[in-house]
């Protein structure tokens, strides 16, 4: 009868929000537009093959004076490089007269990168020595710098390999292209993943980013719904029925989470129709863990929320600590890039756990057996935070 | 007002007590809001605690309405204490906050609605409470409009309708008046009596409007800086000034200056002076020669005396006569809580 009362109760307090939130017309048009940023900001700034560049504008120089009798090597050289270009359409070559011309034109920002064969590219070559060639890349910018080098590298890995390979079989011509390229590069390595399909960043990011905004819309809609009823007065006037202060609790969280959640299937279908994203995993896991992540957090909001005096504070503590939990909870970076000391403190939020499990249900469709740690962890954060936050918030109620 | 009548869950049998307050505490860090405060208000009663704001009145209300925890001594209301039995006395009480108690998108009957059913009132019986609240207040053609497009006399009679959903047997009322025009103070002030009279509900009214005072209570309980300086009827508290030696004297001096309020207060049997616009002085002086000594001393200041009248005391020259300040010296200081409206939310009005 109690337990009835309970949740009737927080229906009608979460019915009530819902039917607001339903009236302020311009909040449920941001609450809907947030998530299509969101993910269309992450989806766009990492596009699906991160390891391709699209025309790069990148210039060649050429200072080779080779030897008259022969065909520059480098000239060879530069169309291979041309060819394998005109095939993947990496970059956009352009070609400068010196050095300095590609320095300027780099930081001008025309090019974002550039090549240099030295003057004694052929005539080293020719003399049996190593060819060198230089990379210059704009270093103010780390992502496409190195974007680059890894891809040039590849290229004149390529290249070299390829020119090996000849040299070999000019030396022995009964040994044939494999056994050739064996002699040169004895060994080949070949990646597979655990799911069918390549895998891609966006894969990896799109279910932090479910589990982050589903928390980050309670944590930020909590002290909006609890602070504001405060200073407005219409907290007095629950709080005079002889109700269960636990159903106030619920009742907010149960609209907050209404609201998390339709922020959660927005993201969900934007990152399957629009990003590739599979979700290899049960949908009603996804949903499931999604609920339970609110869960874990919603005794931590209501308890900020209660030790601050008035809305504004309220929502600047929840930034705080929104941001940093953000960055730290493996939803951008993976956790183990952290040096221990972060890894420690990540494994103190409950995000970390959320979009642990996320991950695993929709890249490598995992079950509940494969996710029973971060389950109980997120349960047990849930309860312990809850438990706390009933008292907590009625003390602060009834000052 | 309209003609339908409230019928009150239990029938008040006798005058007995209703609420009483022991030794009353309450402190917010270091700022003693009350400070010892004992009464009893009995059944059927209208009881007005008078002061200044921040006299420490909406606190009391709050205390008894369980909205706050008192930091000493205690309180109970029909028997029941209101830290141990918080349901039972939430159960027995309504309050009129200062602050509206509604939500802007809501209609009004969705904020009743809403309200109401946080009492487990059965759906049939708060459909038709709500609408014969609606009806008693003359809000029926409204009740499918939103609140956020209400008026402030609307809004306060919405307010009050609120509190009267479960049918309390105890009613407070926090400046059931305050902001609002003269008019349809006069409508709140008329339906709180016939509230009183027609259901027996025990009232308490916060105010600091005497008129408040004057017409609607039985008793008054003057408060100032959270303490009771004075509890009795309006008739009696006002005999502490006349059934003395006091009389209370109106004197309209065209040429006013301040150093002739200050030697009128200056005088031996001045109690005290108050200054009512810019022409007129309200005097509470005692003894036979009161008149010729405040004669004298306008004079001697330069001041032509107009009129001067014997006139009755008000409760304000009771206040003024008791603390020695005017109700209205500190009733500024409070800065009411702007509500936050955030990004585009300026407008009043919801469209």
């Amino acid at each position: 009868m109690a337990n009835r009362d309970l949740l009737s109760h927080s229906f009608r307090i979460a019915w009530k929000d819902v039917v607001e939130l339903y009236r302020n017309k311009f909040g449920l048009v941001l609450l809907i537009v947030m998530p299509i940023f969101m993910m269309g900001m992450v989806g766009f700034i990492y596009p699906s093959n991160t390891n391709s560049g699209n025309n790069l504008p990148v210039g060649v120089v050429n200072l080779d004076g080779g030897n008259s009798n022969s065909t520059l090597a480098s000239q060879a050289f530069i169309s291979v490089l041309q060819q394998i270009n005109t095939k993947t359409s990496m970059f956009k070559l352009t070609t400068l007269s010196s050095e300095s011309a590609l320095k300027d034109s780099i930081q001008r920002g025309d090019l974002e990168g550039g090549i240099i064969i030295p003057s004694n590219f052929s005539a080293s070559l020719l003399s049996g020595k190593q060819g060198t060639v230089t990379i210059m890349t704009d270093t103010s910018n780390p992502q496409v710098s190195a974007t680059i080098q890894t891809l040039l590298s590849a290229v004149f890995n390529e290249m070299s390999t390829g020119m090996a390979q000849q040299k070999v079989m000019a030396l022995d011509p009964t040994i044939g292209s494999n056994g050739a390229i064996a002699i040169v590069q004895p060994l080949k390595v070949v990646t597979q993943g655990i799911v069918p399909g390549s895998s891609n960043y966006f894969e990896f990011v799109a279910p932090g980013i479910m589990a982050m905004t589903v928390m980050m819309s309670v944590m930020t809609g909590l002290p909006g719904a609890i602070s504001q009823e405060k200073e407005v007065g219409t907290m007095d006037g629950m709080m005079v029925a002889p109700i269960s202060r636990l159903s106030i609790i619920l009742g907010k969280t149960l609209a907050q989470t209404a609201r998390g959640l339709l922020q959660g299937v927005i993201l969900m279908i934007l990152a399957v129709t629009l990003f590739g994203v599979t979700i290899q995993g049960n949908i009603l896991l996804v949903f499931g863990l999604m609920l339970l992540g609110v869960f874990s957090f919603v005794g931590l909001g209501i308890v900020l929320t209660s030790i601050t005096s008035d809305q504004q504070t309220a929502t600047m503590l929840m930034t705080t600590i929104m941001f940093p939990m953000m960055f730290l909870s493996g939803v951008f970076f993976p956790i183990q890039q952290m040096p221990w000391y972060m890894q420690d403190v990540s494994r103190m939020l409950p995000l970390s756990y959320a979009t642990d499990a996320l991950r695993k249900v929709v890249v490598l469709g995992a079950g509940i057996p494969d996710i029973a740690t971060d389950l109980t962890i997120l349960i047990s954060f849930g309860i312990v935070m809850t438990a706390i936050a009933v008292p907590v918030f009625r003390r602060a109620m009834t000052r | 007002m309209s003609k339908t009548t409230l019928v009150a869950p239990v029938t008040v049998q006798g005058r007995g007590e209703m609420i009483r307050v022991e030794h009353l505490k309450k402190k917010f860090g270091d700022f003693e809001a009350v400070g010892d405060i004992s009464f009893v208000v009995n059944k059927a009663e209208v009881f007005g605690l008078l002061g200044p704001n921040g006299a420490g009145k909406s606190t009391i209300l709050r205390i008894l309405s369980t909205l706050a925890r008192p930091t000493d001594g205690t309180a109970s209301i029909g028997g029941y204490d209101v830290v141990k039995q918080d349901n039972e006395v939430r159960r027995l009480v309504g309050i009129v906050s200062e602050k509206m108690i509604m939500y802007d998108r809501l209609t009004a009957k969705e904020n009743l609605w809403f309200f109401g059913s946080l009492f487990d009132i059965p759906a049939d019986t708060l459909n038709q409470r709500i609408d014969e609240l609606l009806e008693l207040v003359q809000l029926t053609k409204w009740k499918n409009s939103l609140v956020g497009t209400f008026s402030t006399g609307m809004r306060q009679r919405m307010n009050v309708v609120r509190a009267l959903l479960n049918m309390p047997q105890v009613l407070f009322l926090d400046e059931p008046t305050l902001g609002l025009d003269p008019q349809s103070s006069v409508e709140i002030r008329e339906f709180v009596k016939k509230l009183n009279r027609d259901t027996g509900t025990t009232i308490i009214v916060t105010t600091h409007t005497m008129v408040d005072a004057d017409m609607l209570c039985d008793r008054i309980g003057i408060i100032d800086h959270g303490k009771v300086v004075a509890l009795d009827t309006s008739s009696n508290l006002k005999r502490l000034i006349s059934g003395t030696n006091n009389m209370v004297l109106k004197v309209d001096v065209p040429n006013l200056s301040p150093a002739l309020v200050e030697g009128v207060r200056a005088l031996g049997n001045v109690k005290s002076v108050s200054q009512e616009d810019s022409t007129h002085l309200k005097i509470i002086a005692s003894g036979d020669d009161a008149f010729d000594s405040i004669i004298d001393a306008v004079r001697k200041y330069g001041g032509k005396i107009a009129s001067m009248e014997n006139v009755q005391p008000t409760l304000e020259d009771v206040f003024l006569h008791l603390t020695g300040h005017e109700v209205r010296d500190s009733a500024d200081q409070k800065i009411p809580l702007e509500r936050h409206r955030g990004f585009m939310g300026g407008a009043r009005r919801i469209r």
